[in-house]
Order: C-alpha cells, then structure tokens, then sequence
C-alpha cells in the first residue's frame, strides 16, 4: 500500500534515536489496568483488582451510604438521555433488596458522588453498573452478617425484603438499624457474593425511567430550566473563526442597552451580562456588530479536506494482529512500509468523511454562582471531575473551592459545547462575585464552535486466497484527534480567548483496543495477518473531538464493504462470508439472528429501486455485538433514500433494562442515518459555514425509516457490554452496501443522499 | 403592558412587545416545556400552540399573540394525571434526551385536535418541522399513532379565563 510521506515527531524522534519503535505493549481487556494508571476515561486505576469502576473508587462507601436519614447510593455517571439514570437505579435496587422508591440515588456531582471520570465510550453500564452490583452486592452482605449477629441467628436463616431484614421468628430489622456500628469505609473485595440473576425484579425488566414524566409535562428537567433568585443572563460574542483576533469593539453603546449589567471584554473574549434573558440575547446582537475582527488564517474546503489531512503534521500508530492473537499498537516516528503482503491485493476499497456536528437540539448552557469564596457551577458536562479539575487550573482556584454538579442538557452524543459552556458561566460568575449567572449559547454558536466530529480518510487492502480466505488485512486512516477532553484548562475554548490564554494539552489518540479514529479499525474477523496504520492528524485546521462510536463509523463501514465485495468476488453470500471469517459464538449468533428474522436469503425478490445490506460489528471488539439487515429503497425522482425496514440483532451481555436497550438501538439507527445519508459540515476559507440546521440538514420525520425491529439476546450473568453506540457503524455500513446492491456502484463519500448527490443522476 | 392568555390564565405583563413569546413563557411565566432550541423556526422544540395552530414560539413577538390563547405542554396533563398524548409518550417510553418533546406533543395535539385519524404520512409531514436528534422518531410516531387510533382530540374549547 501506498503512503504519503508523513513527517516525523521530531522532539520523540530525538529520545529515542533511531528506533522506529516508540512503544509496543500487549494490550488486552483487563490486563491493561495498572494502579495508579489513568484509564480512558481520565480517572486514576487504585486498585486493578477490582470489578469496573471500584478500580477508581474502591472504598464502598463512595458509593453507598446508610444512615438515619436511609440508603443513598452515588454513582459518577450522569444521564445524557440513554436512561442510564434508571438503569443504574436499576441494579442498585436489586443488588440492594430494595424497591427503587425507598433510596436515594445521586449522580455525578464532584461533592457527593465518585470520580468515574467521564460519561462516555459505552463504559457506563460495564464499568458503573458494574461496579454498583458489586458494590451493593458487598454491602447487602455485610448488613446480613450484622444483622446475624445484632439478633443471634445465622445470616443463612436471614431474608431481605424491601429494605428490611426478616428473621426465621418474625423479628426485623431496618437496613439502618443493621447498619449501626458497621463501617462502610473499607475497600471493597475483589469477588462478591453471588447473586440469582432469578430473583431479580428489576434488572431484565423493562422498568419505565424515572425521568420521563417530567419532561413529558413541562417539569423542570434540564440546567435550561433553573431559574436561581438573582440569577442574571449571559450571552457570549465568539470570533467568526478560531484564529480571529478582536480588533476593536466599542462597548458603550451596549452597555448603555436596558438591563444590561456588564460587558466582558478580555483579549478575544466578549459577553454581556443582562438582567433578563430577552435583554442579554439583544445586547449580544448589538455586541457582535460592534466588534471587528481580524481572521488570521484560512480554512480548507469540503472539496480539499481529505488532501489536507494527508498533508498535515501526523503521528504514526500502527496496530497489529498477527495469527489471530493479541493486538499491539506501537507508535511509529516515520511511516514505513507494511510487512511484504502475500499477493497483489484481493481488493482495494476505501472511504471519506466529511465532519459533522453532535448537534444537540439544545445549545449548550451552564449556570454558575461565586459565593463566599466558592464556585459552584451546574453543567450537563460528560464528566464534572476533569471539568473542575481544568476549571481549577484556569481560575486558580483550589478544587476544594470549586464545585461541578450535573444537571441534564439536550442528548449530546460525545463532547460537544457543554464544558466550554461551563467555563464561560464559572467565568462570568467568578468576576460577578454574589450573582447566579445563566449562559445560554445560540444555535449558531453551538454549530461553529462545538467540537466536530473529525473528517476522515480510510484506504483498505485485503488479501484473500482463491477460495476466498482471508489472508491479510492492511488498512489506513487519516483524521484528526477524537478525544479531546478537558485534560487541562487549554482544553477550554474560552481559555483560549482571554488576553493572557492558556495553550491546550498536546492531542493523543485513546489507545487500541478502545481505539480513537482507529476504533473498530481491527475487524472480528479471522484473518491471520491484520495491520491498521492510523495517521493521528496533530494540527486540527478544526477543533475535532469525542462524537458516538468515534472512527467506528466509518472503520466499520470500510470493513463491511470490504467484506461485502469480497463476497462477491468469491461468489458467495454476504452472511455466509462473514460467518466463515467468524470464530466468536456470540458474533455469530447475533448475525444468524438478524439474518433470520429479516429473511435473508442473498437473493430476495425486490421492487425496482429497493435494495438490502448487511453489516455488523462488536464496538470495540470488546462491547455490545450488533448485526443489522436493511432494506432501502432509493427514490431518484423525489431525490430519496428510505430505510423500508431494519432488523437489529443484539448482544449486550445482562440487559439491564430491554426497553432502554431497544430504544437506544432504534435511537442508534435513526442517527446513524441521518448522519450516513446527510450529514457534513459545510466549511470554507473563513472556516465552519453551517450554522443553522438548514445548511446543515438532518433527518425530519419523512425521511426516517418505515419500520425498524430490535432482536436481543439476554445473557443473564454475563458481564453489562456498552450499547448506546453499537448501532452507528452497521446502521451505515448496511446503508452503503444496500445502495451498492441498488445501483451497482459502491458510493465512497459520506454523505450518500445530500440533494446534490450523483446517487439521483 | 401586554395581556397574554396562557394555558386558561391572563396575565399581565411588562414586558417589551417585539420579545418572543418563548422568553415570555420561559422566563416571565415560568413555564419549562417550550424549550430554546434554535431560534430561528427550524427545529419546533419551541412549539406552542396559538389558538390551536402550532407556532415556534421563538419568533413569534409577544405583542403578536393579542387575544388568542396559549397552550403549552403544561395545559395537556401533569406527572399524577398526564394527557392522552403525555401518555402514550410516557407508555411507549417515547423519550431519549427528552429535549425535542415538549414541542413534538403540542404539534401532535394540534394535528389531532383537528383532523380525526390522520394516515401515517399526514403524521410524518405534520410533525416534519420538528427535529429530533436522539433519534426517537419511531417511538414518537407510534405514541401519535396510538392516540390518533382513538378518534380527534377535543380542543381547548371555549378558554375558560380566570384573571
Ligand atoms: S427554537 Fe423555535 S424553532 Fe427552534
Ligand atoms: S429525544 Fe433528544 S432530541 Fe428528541
């Protein structure tokens, strides 16, 4: 395969002279954790012993507390509208004995909960649902073994009903009064007491989430909705692009506005505070005129994006796999060439994406207050620890002094305007000491100013011999960072614009197997031979950062098109060639799955213009299993691709909850979707263009599929497996290869169905 | 001072006439549902209705609205006694973020309230401006059609005005 020359790390380079090597270590599951390692989520490993998240925090008193007042149990993780809320209420309750009603359930809030780092990478329910079921499963013991001894029997002869201890004779015993004198604060053991997946009433249970009611009736649901006594509203002025500098603003007329309090002028940064939210929104338009700018730099286009990304300064990760065993990422300070493969290439297939937003239908907000020397901001940040921890570093202030407690936004999808919001509302308020302060972005703010999720490139060879066996695997990536997270105050866009900025932390890829733009990039696939070259992009001409499944997308889409092809190179079924590759019953089971329920034969008899697909993935290779059949139909008259039905098979070891489950994948396809078929920000010299949904357009309800059908395999016992981005990559992939089956070409850009597209020449 | 008929109530207010009704709601009456979510009459999380037609209440000025009530998702139900259309959203969990929904169901009421049992299409072109991005639209289309199965909606009828 062919590479460009990517320039070298020279600082790296120099430490390490000579060796083409960087690092190379063995990287598999759980052997990863070492303690006082960081682990992807920005939270330090203490005990590598431990079952999910009770590696960070081990002592079972973070988590749950029992005193006069009843059970509370914490968890780090916040909701971002997956219902995660409920499901970890969900295993608690069961683990506890308790019925969901008579304990409190606390959520990320940096006085009261856990540090789990952040809410992201499908780790919710495996490493903090884990961590609860064992947590509480260890504390349910514990009160059994004081209660045995508080009333003289054996613990065996105890029964646990709805927060009660029932002895043989009748006598009871409250969880409260069991807990008297028993110490909480002690580390957690490595294994827990077995629990009966049989007696579970809440977990596998389809349990209705406890958040719903309100937003359904207007109750007050998201950090949008608080309204604190004194509270004023902010509204930020941002450069037209990232390397604009303020030239002049003449605030005086806008001061003069009514209601406005102040105007915030530092460096770059500008903002008006008002007494009313009306007042503020006006006085930001005013402001905006008023300011002049000079943009310094000029931005690639949609048309020259790809080219760029091969040209940019880029690092080397190379993964490989070799007889099907562990995989091995090793950092290369130049690019060499790929091991000598077996043959010319079976097949050469590759794709581009354009970037795209997460695009929250609600902009980014935050609420802050400076009181009595403490600052407590309210955030429907991923992950309120790494937030205070970069708002402590920026502020100066101790982390002591400062407090980030979540509250729900709109669904976000990954990291989008949320912290910078954040740091706006902690800075305002900080120097409007005594004052709540709402900061509310605009629709336009949130589109330009969110962190996109990146363009990408991929070039993918396969080797197969002549029976069709795959032998070797070469595939590339090119994109920028997907993971840029609050790791310092840089990482703050409104850090950046003050007049004394603070410069971000250096980028670095989340390494395999998780993976960054490389995720997904090794498929489950059988194939002796597997190496994954991923240009990890440093100078972003866009901030890029975590959005859903991260390079999943499109690595699954190059992999299933791949295998779709070779399948018919070699004559064979899609499902059929895939099975052949797959050693993993659960892979299998899920792909068996969705080929029946479809009824998949290879060779349906369809309408003029409809076409099926095929696809699947494990995200990660370590999360949720997904198999996906569609059928499409493409309309060239009405410039249409419809989705007629989609049937999803899935594995997400225990479910939790089977509704939550569903309407996560059906949630996961829609998207997918709609950013597969019509998603791509518009840019241009003066940088991000679109910045309203009608230049950047996504799927309304006429577009969105006719039927879709969610098949789950339980797997009681088994470890919770990540699900809410399982669905992204197959969804797309099944989408190309369906269009491929319809038209006969395989389309190679993303997206397919823009109105402009050569789909409906 | 603006008089506003609000989810059978009058009000009085002082309040500039050009402001949109959304900040009149949100921050003068303190009502949660219609949400900001653009501004600019393209996604429908602001979604009111004004005399029974469905507005984005984002642009549209207060001063506007004159003598015509408001609705919004408060006057369908609460949490103890939820609408037919809260309902069925809480019955088919038809929620992800949740953010999108207080305007899906006003625009859906104003679709039910007046056309008796709507084809599928006419549900998908009616509820067409507003966006989605959790995704949710199979089970926002399965809560409309169950309700719609059921015959029209009665209107707000005649508002009952208690000043
Ligand atoms: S907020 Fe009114 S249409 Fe988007
Ligand atoms: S449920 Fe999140 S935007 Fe609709």
């Amino acid at each position: 395969m062919k590479r460009s020359d990517a320039p070298i790390d020279q600082g790296r380079r120099a430490f390490l002279a000579g060796s083409g090597l960087m690092v190379s270590f063995a990287l598999l599951g759980s052997w990863r954790a070492f303690a006082g390692q960081e682990n992807t989520l920005g939270a330090t490993i203490l005990a590598p012993d431990l079952p999910g998240d009770l590696k960070i925090e081990p002592v079972l008193d973070a988590w749950i507390k029992i005193d006069a007042r009843g059970v509370t149990v914490c968890s780090g993780k916040v909701e971002l509208g997956t219902g995660v809320r409920t499901a970890l209420w969900q295993v608690a309750a069961d683990q506890l004995a308790m019925p969901l009603e008579r304990f409190t359930f606390v959520t990320a809030d940096t006085a009261l909960t856990p540090d789990e780092g952040y809410t992201a990478g499908s780790h919710t329910m495996a490493d903090g649902g884990t961590a609860i079921y064992h947590a509480a499963a260890q504390v349910r013991q514990m009160l059994l073994d004081a209660a045995a001894a508080k009333l003289g029997v054996p613990a065996r002869e105890l029964a646990l009903h709805d927060g009660v201890i029932v002895a043989a004779d009748g006598r009871q015993l409250t969880y409260e009064q069991a807990a008297e004198g028993v110490d909480l604060h002690q580390r957690a053991k490595p294994v827990s007491p077995d629990s009966d997946p049989s007696t579970f009433r809440y977990i596998g249970h389809a349990i209705p989430r406890v958040d719903i009611p309100a937003k359904v009736t207007g109750g007050a649901a998201y950090v949008q909705d608080m309204r604190l006594e004194g509270m004023l509203h902010a509204r930020v002025v941002r450069p037209p692009d990232a390397s604009a500098q303020l030239e002049s603003v003449d605030t005086r007329a806008v001061e003069a506005m009514p209601g406005v309090v102040k105007v915030v002028r530092d460096g770059n940064y500008l903002a008006v505070l008002a007494e009313r939210e009306w007042q503020a929104v006006q006085a930001m338009r005013a402001l905006r005129e008023a300011a002049r700018w000079r943009s310094t730099r000029r931005y690639p286009g949609n048309d020259t994006i790809h080219a760029a990304l091969k040209a940019l300064p880029q690092r080397i990760y190379v993964t490989t796999r070799e007889g099907n065993g562990p995989v091995r990422q090793s950092q290369h300070a130049a690019p060499d060439a790929a091991p000598a493969a077996p043959s010319p290439a079976t097949l050469s297939v590759g794709f581009g994406k354009q970037y795209v937003i997460h695009g929250s239908i609600g902009p980014s907000c935050a609420v802050a207050v400076y009181r009595d020397g403490m600052l407590t901001v309210w955030t429907h940040t991923q992950g309120v620890f790494p937030l205070r921890a970069g708002l402590a570093e920026w502020l100066g202030l101790p982390k002591d002094k400062l407090r980030c407690i979540h509250v729900e936004g709109a669904g976000c999808y990954g990291h989008n305007g949320a912290d910078d919001a954040a740091a706006d509302a902690a800075l305002l308020a900080f120097r409007t000491p005594g004052r709540p302060v709402r900061v509310q972005w605009m629709r336009d703010q949130e589109a330009a100013w969110e962190p996109l999720g990146p363009a990408m490139l991929t070039e993918l060879e396969a080797f197969a011999d002549e029976a069709g066996q795959l032998q070797a695997w070469r595939h590339a990536l090119w994109s920028t960072p997907h993971n840029e997270r609050i790791v310092n105050a840089g990482r703050l866009i409104p850090a950046r614009l003050l007049a004394r900025p603070v410069a971000s932390a250096p980028s670095a890829p989340i390494p395999q197997p998780e993976g960054d733009a490389d995720r997904n990039a090794v498929p489950l696939y059988r194939i002796p031979s597997v190496r994954v070259d991923m240009h990890f992009v440093t100078e972003m001409p866009f901030r890029t950062s975590a959005m859903r499944s991260l390079g999943g997308h499109i690595n699954v889409v190059t992999i299933e098109s791949a295998m779709d092809e070779l399948a018919e190179r070699f004559g064979q079924d899609p499902v059929a060639y895939r099975l052949r590759h797959l050693d993993d019953a659960r892979a299998r089971e899920v792909i068996q799955r969705a080929a029946d329920r479809f009824g998949w034969n290879g060779g349906q008899a369809l309408p003029d213009g409809h076409g099926v697909g095929f696809a699947f993935s494990q995200y990660k290779n370590l999360m949720g299993y997904c198999a996906i059949a569609l059928e499409v139909k493409l309309d060239k008259q009405a410039r249409s691709v419809q989705i007629v039905r989609a049937v999803a098979a899935v594995d997400c070891g225990q479910i939790v909850n089977p509704d939550g489950l569903r309407n996560q994948i059906e949630g996961g396809i829609v998207q997918s979707s709609s950013w597969t078929l019509y998603e791509q920000v518009l840019i241009g010299e003066g940088g991000v263009r679109s910045v309203d949904w009608s230049s950047y357009p996504i799927l309304r309800f006429p577009q969105a599929p006719v039927a879709i059908d969610v098949q789950m395999i339980d797997r009681p016992g088994h470890a919770f497996l990540g699900a809410a981005e399982i669905a992204q990559g197959p969804t797309a992939a099944a989408l190309v290869n369906a269009i491929k089956r319809i038209t006969g070409h395989r389309p190679l850009h993303l997206p397919l169905a823009r109105q402009d597209s050569p789909l409906f020449a | 001072m603006i008089e506003l008929h609000v989810n059978g109530e009058a009000h009085r207010l002082d309040v500039a006439p050009e402001t949109p009704l959304l900040y009149v709601l949100r921050d003068d009456l303190k009502l949660n549902g219609a949400k900001f979510g653009c501004g600019m009459g393209q996604c429908g999380a602001c979604t009111v209705l004004v005399d029974g037609r469905p507005v984005f209440s984002c642009l549209f000025p207060v001063s506007s609205v004159g003598a015509r009530p408001v609705r919004t998702v408060e006057s369908l139900g609460t949490v103890e006694r939820p609408g037919p259309l809260q309902k069925a959203f809480i019955d088919h969990q038809a929620v992800q973020c949740g953010y999108c929904i207080a305007g899906m169901i006003m625009r859906a009421q104003a679709l039910l309230e007046t056309v008796a049992h709507p084809s599928e299409q006419q549900i998908r072109e009616h509820m067409s401006p507003n966006l989605c991005r959790c995704g949710t639209h199979m089970r926002i289309l399965a809560a409309i059609r169950e309700v719609a199965a059921q015959g029209r909606l009665p209107g707000a009828g005649p508002q009952k005005v208690s000043a």
